[in-house]
């Protein structure tokens, strides 16, 4: 929002959240009553809601590209003293994109839903959630001000907690639900702590405020106000070293994994990130360290992808690998804001897909998850065979499905942002890309090639329609989107708004073309290494044991729940106890420590009590006389 | 005598005259002595309302105010009036008056008295909670304040359970403990007065009073300690796991939910106006105390083993916020806490309700009793979820308003302290969530198979706190409106202004 | 003579009379004793009467004798009593007044 810009008021963006906030009410409250048509309503109310989006599309295209901003206030929220927050919206370039992804995403993944969940008694409750989310995470984009945000922030990890423990009746599940919640919690601290300096420093806590002032603050406020959004980022978007929920997560059914564990909403701290870039542009050593965290994060999920046996938890990783690029893209600052939203928006295409797929062979094999079970399934699944696997080519980076537009000019502008930074964040980038094209080639060759290593009792069988449709749709994204955001640099300009990217070409280090061809080569070796790993090997159907120190660790998580668990939960009971303890016997003791004395005293003094007459009259008469040698001392 | 009764005795006399009429009632009438207090705390809320509605909200001088001499040889009156910020504590108490008597229907049974007599002690304890909040001499306050623990004390020791008459006296005796050293302070204030003008108790002459620092400091501890004690904070808070552990639900839904509130209220009220020098003096070492208290709230929340003693200790926790919005010494601070002493109460009320209800239907209140009620009984699952969320300060409940404001507001003026506070709301997520994991999640456990959901009578006890809880997330404004020039005045009391944003600074 | 010696008089009555209830244990002469003590502090007042030539000692020696008077009654009903149902007038056989 430039001083030009031209705002204009809306009274239908409430509606975008209205919709599914009413399907959530509608069906929590009804309950059994609604059994029968509420996931109908569900869906018709997400599908009304990404009606919306695209009218509100349409308008702005209507207009140019500075006078595309719409707002709408609807009440003031809380407002004391100097501290003014009113409940409004925005609607800017950059939150239509993530309402048509959560909205349109959203709706496919609902249309999945009747059928995947077709056979669960609490299918109504698991669509109310869904609403709900998609409800919160439409605030969470549309919120003008942080604190709108946060509500939006906060209700998307409520959806997330209920979801992944929807089938909280195993104790494992429930747990996994908790400490998800926990972990967004500790990212949540750092959001409240941001909004808090940001008050403190603005006296505003809008969007608009904050990026009008942002010019007049100290370097310092904003490095502490960058990191603290930064933390935020990473409990909600699973980064680095917050990172230890996803896997976890994956307990929740699979299309919430796909809507919210891959699609949207861990890709809110990107949003948050890019949303702030005044700030960060403001504030090098906060940026720099959104960019060392996206690093760090990106080789991390692969290493871990690389290792896993479980659909869900391997998808899981690259996701969470896939949104370090993201975070990497937003950490070089103007010329990645855009970047790192294309990669958001085309790895929402083709992750949602392959997530589908996951369920969708789920579906087919009784709920087996782990892919050395499975085996040779395209020629039972062909349809998902072959929507997965142009997400899978769209995510290792092939020409010219998705990923490869986005993901090769994240690598380039990481090379390009100079110096030593550039070589390291380049070569991490790149790396990745081949450790990607070897554990996602592992993924699919475990699963649909090969020889089939399942049960005589499970029978592969392709999904419903109502399944494979979405599949389809998302698999037409992931090949298509990459193209269309980059012909005529059209979702660069179209953000260019909101990031300003610097259209000044920078000091080419490596030029788009060797990147690419580096890129490819990475992705070849990567490729080339899991076809003679597991294509051209016999696969065994329980995971080997005599392996590597590494691959042992890279199974474990890279140790990331045993370094929480030593360094923070033990820790953490071990006060809880000392501090139990500690109150019932110091603080505690102390009161009645006080009690005891008063009548412990009391108890000697009755000693004194006889009932002897002469012992009393022995202690009147000591007492006559101390009390004459008393007034006598004091007359002399 | 009196010609005209004012709004507040109206309120005040109101309960009491349910409680005569149940007096008069012959022992074996337990239902109608039930319909007569339900009717007479509906009736009382009722009035509560129509008086808010007159309240002017800009004005912050006492408003509703009565003054006829009592004991005119001391210079004693029967004063009362409200500011906002007492006029949303009444609210408070009389809106919950209801639903703690239509939720704990039958809690009265099993009593060592009759159900009469409990009813009889509730309705007092009612007409306490209104005077005591609308006292505006100290002397008044003070009878309010001690008398308040009369009905409570036999409140706990008459129909609690458990050790109940231990908790009863060790209760009684903190309170009384603290009540001495105020009544020393007040006492103070009176000898003070009489050189500076002539005897008087009322809180707007004493807030003029001219006194030595160190004359200052003293009666300020006096009064702050029997606060401290009341609110409660550490470490004066180890009475409190005990009460509410014994007594009955409703009982200490009334005892967290707006008798610890008189302690906060008296800081706003009594410290921060009648002592501003001693207030700037204690601040620091007060802010301490209440961080303490948040964090150690918190963590002995998550290793409690009972429902009712995790549940104080939650609000031991919330208390440390709320005196640290006190003392922070900004209108978000002060609003905040205010605001805070409010959702507390029905997020508190929500929590202990239906905790009650998952006691007496195991008849156990230990958390590893329980076991995937979540499938049995989701009624009450889902009450307790939203009560636990609202504890944990969700956005879009109501606490998440008030805490925000609380941690913003010290922020502003105290980084450190609203920065180690803030850990609380993690803390937080551990002490709701793993309770609700353990008794709500899971597969069911043995015993609690056909445990009934809620009934009717539960649902519309417990509807309309959680309405109150979403509703005020979302649209705060109402109390925000009303508390904020209170709130505002008394800062400039303490002649505070709000820190200006930094940028502002800088540009001077 | 000198009004002085009355009072050491009554000093010397005094302290009797205190060694005697502290030491003997009959409760007659215990009781005695006591009397022997409010005499003694009847002859002070009436010296000291004397000696500031008003009656305020007077009039209370005669208080003093009244009230000597109904402790005598009451006291030697108990004392009575007590030998009645224990066959004993020693003060260290009864400590009821500890129950």
């Amino acid at each position: 929002m430039t001083s030009t810009a031209v705002v204009y008021t809306s009274n239908s963006l409430v509606y975008l959240i209205a919709l599914p906030l009413f399907g959530a009410a509608v069906l929590l409250l009804a309950g059994r009553r609604s059994d029968r048509w509420g996931h109908l309503l569900a869906t018709a109310l997400s599908a009304g809601s990404f009606g919306i989006g695209l009218y509100q599309l349409s308008q702005m295209l209507g207009h140019s590209n500075d006078q595309r901003v719409v707002t709408q206030k609807l009440f003031s929220w809380i407002s004391v003293g100097t501290f003014n927050v009113d409940a409004g919206l925005t609607l800017d370039q950059l939150s239509i994109c993530f309402v048509l992804l959560i909205t349109g995403v959203g709706t496919l993944i609902h249309i999945y839903s009747i059928a995947y969940m077709s056979h669960d008694l609490d299918r109504r409750r698991f669509f109310a959630y869904l609403n709900f989310f998609i409800a919160a995470m439409l605030l969470l984009v549309l919120g003008d001000s942080y604190l709108n945000l946060y509500v939006g922030w906060e209700g998307v990890g409520l959806a997330s907690y209920l979801l992944i423990g929807f089938w909280n009746q195993k104790p494992t599940y429930a747990t996994a639900a908790k400490k998800a919640f926990v972990a967004n919690r500790v990212g949540d601290l750092g959001l409240s702590l941001a909004i808090m300096i940001t008050f403190a420093t603005m006296g505003t806590v809008s969007f608009a405020g904050v990026q009008e002032h942002v010019g007049q603050a100290s370097t310092g406020a904003l490095t502490a106000i960058g990191i603290m959004l930064l933390i935020a980022a990473t409990g909600k978007s699973a980064q680095f070293p917050l990172q230890a929920w996803l896997g976890d997560a994956m307990a929740g059914p699979t299309p919430v994994s796909a809507l919210i564990h891959a699609a949207t909403m861990v890709t809110a701290g990107v949003y948050l990130i890019v949303r702030s870039n005044f700030i960060f542009n403001a504030a090098p050593a906060a940026q720099l360290a959104v960019a060392i965290i996206g690093a760090i994060t990106l080789l991390f999920g692969a290493i871990i992808g690389m290792a896993k046996d479980d659909i869900k938890k391997a998808l899981a990783a690259s996701t969470m690998s896939q949104i370090g690029y993201m975070v990497l893209g937003a950490g070089l600052g103007p010329a990645g804001y855009a970047f790192a939203i294309m990669h958001l928006l085309t790895h929402g295409f083709f992750k949602a897909g392959m997530f589908l797929g996951a369920g969708s062979v789920m579906h087919g094999m009784d709920d087996e998850v782990n892919m050395r079970r499975y085996g040779g399934l395209r020629k039972f699944m062909p349809i998902t065979f072959a929507t997965f696997g142009l997400g899978y080519l769209a995510i290792i980076g092939v020409p010219p499905f998705a990923g490869f537009y986005s993901k090769d000019k994240i690598i380039e502008i990481a090379f390009n942002s100079g110096g030593t930074k550039g070589w390291i964040l380049g070569t991490a980038a790149l790396l990745g890309a081949g450790i990607t094209a070897f554990y996602m080639t592992r993924v699919v060759i475990l699963t649909f090639a090969g020889n089939k290593r399942w049960d005589e009792k499970a029978h592969p069988h392709e999904s419903p329609f109502l399944m494979w449709a979405p599949m389809v749709l998302l698999a037409i994204g992931s090949v298509a989107s990459g193209f269309l955001f980059t012909h005529g640099n059209s979702l660069r300009n179209w953000l260019a708004p909101v990031v300003e990217p610097q259209l000044v070409h920078q000091s080419e280090l490596l030029s788009p073309a060797v990147v690419s061809i580096l890129a490819l080569l990475l992705v070849l070796v990567g490729v080339g290494i899991a076809v003679v790993k597991y294509l051209r090997r016999e696969v065994p159907e329980v995971a080997p044991e005599n392996v590597s120190v590494f691959t042992k660790i890279a199974r474990r998580d890279l140790l990331q729940d045993d370094f929480n668990e030593a360094v923070f939960m033990r820790p953490g009971q071990a006060l809880t106890r000392a501090l139990v303890t500690a109150d019932n016997a110091v603080v505690d003791g102390a009161v009645r420590g006080v009690g005891r004395l008063t009548v412990g005293t009391g108890n000697a003094l009755r000693e004194t009590q006889t009932g002897f007459v002469r012992s009393y009259a022995l202690w009147i008469l000591i007492g006559a006389v101390g009390l004459i040698a008393a007034i006598w001392v004091v007359a002399q | 005598m009196i010609k005209n009764i004012g709004w507040l005795t109206t309120l005040g006399l109101l309960p009491l005259l349910g409680a005569l009429v149940i007096a008069a009632l012959s022992p074996k009438s337990v239902a109608a002595a039930k319909r007569i207090a339900f009717g007479t705390t509906l009736a009382v809320a009722a009035t509560a309302i129509a008086m808010a509605v007159k309240f002017q909200i800009d004005n912050v001088d006492f408003q509703f105010v009565e003054v006829h001499s009592w004991i005119p040889s001391f210079g004693i009156n029967y004063a009362v009036g409200v500011d906002g910020i007492a006029l949303v504590l009444i609210l408070l108490s009389v809106l919950l008056a209801p639903v703690v008597v239509l939720a704990g229907w039958n809690e009265s049974h099993g009593g060592r008295w009759s159900a009469k007599t409990f009813y009889i002690l509730l309705l007092v304890l009612e007409t306490m909670m209104i005077g005591v909040f609308s006292a505006t001499d100290v002397f008044l306050f003070y009878v309010f304040f001690e008398a308040m623990l009369v009905p409570v004390y036999f409140l706990i020791g008459g129909y609690g359970t458990g050790k109940r008459s231990a908790a009863a006296v060790k209760f009684l005796i903190y309170s009384l403990f603290g009540g001495l050293l105020m009544l020393a302070a007040i006492i103070g204030l009176y000898v003070l007065s009489g050189k500076q003008g002539g005897h008087t108790f009322d809180i707007n002459a004493l807030s003029h009073l001219k006194m030595s620092s160190t004359t200052e400091n003293f009666l300020f501890l006096g009064f702050f300690i029997a606060f401290a004690i009341k609110a409660p904070l550490w470490p004066f808070h180890t009475w409190l796991p005990d009460a509410a552990e014994s007594a009955t639900p409703g009982t200490s839904v009334l005892l967290l939910g707006v008798l610890d509130k008189v302690g906060t209220f008296g800081m706003i009220r009594y410290c921060l106006t009648l002592f501003p020098h001693a207030t700037r003096t204690f601040t620091p070492v007060i802010l301490v105390l209440a961080v303490i208290s948040i964090i150690y709230g918190a963590f002995l929340a998550i290793g409690q083993t009972d429902f009712k003693r995790l549940i104080a200790f939650t609000s031991i926790s919330h208390f440390g916020f709320i005196t640290m919005g006190i003392f922070a010494m900004t209108t978000q601070g002060n609003s905040g806490a205010t605001l805070y002493m409010f959702n507390h109460g029905f997020s508190t009320a929500a929590l202990f309700l239906v905790a009650g209800w998952m006691a007496s239907r195991r008849g156990s209140s230990k958390i590893a009793d329980f076991g995937g009620l979540q499938r049995v009984t989701p009624m009450m699952a889902w009450a307790f979820f939203i009560a636990g969320m609202s504890s944990l300060a969700l956005p879009g409940l109501s606490s998440f308003v008030s805490e925000f404001l609380v941690l913003v507001g010290t922020y502003t003026r105290y980084p450190v302290a609203a920065v180690v506070g803030s850990f609380g709301i993690v803390l937080a997520s551990l002490y709701v969530l793993i309770p609700v994991q353990r008794a709500l999640h899971g597969p069911t456990t043995p015993g609690n198979e056909s445990l009934p959901d809620l009934n009717l009578r539960e649902k519309f006890a417990i509807a309309p706190v959680l309405a109150v809880i979403i509703f005020l997330g979302f649209y705060p404004s109402p109390l925000l409106k009303v508390i904020n020039p209170a709130a505002a005045h008394t800062i400039a009391q303490v002649g505070f202004t709000d820190p200006a944003p930094r940028i502002a600074q800088v540009g001077k | 003579m000198n009004a002085a010696n009355y009072l050491y008089v009554s000093a010397l009555l005094f302290t009797i009379g205190a060694i005697g209830v502290v030491v003997r244990r009959n409760a007659i002469v215990a009781f005695m004793c006591v009397e022997l003590m409010l005499n003694a502090a009847n002859l002070a007042f009436v010296t000291f009467a004397r000696i500031n030539g008003n009656l305020d000692g007077q009039v209370i020696a005669f208080f003093t004798m009244v009230v000597a008077a109904c402790e005598v009654v009451v006291g030697l009903a108990i004392i009575v009593t007590i030998y009645r149902s224990r066959r004993s007038a020693s003060v260290d056989d009864a400590s009821l007044l500890k129950r």
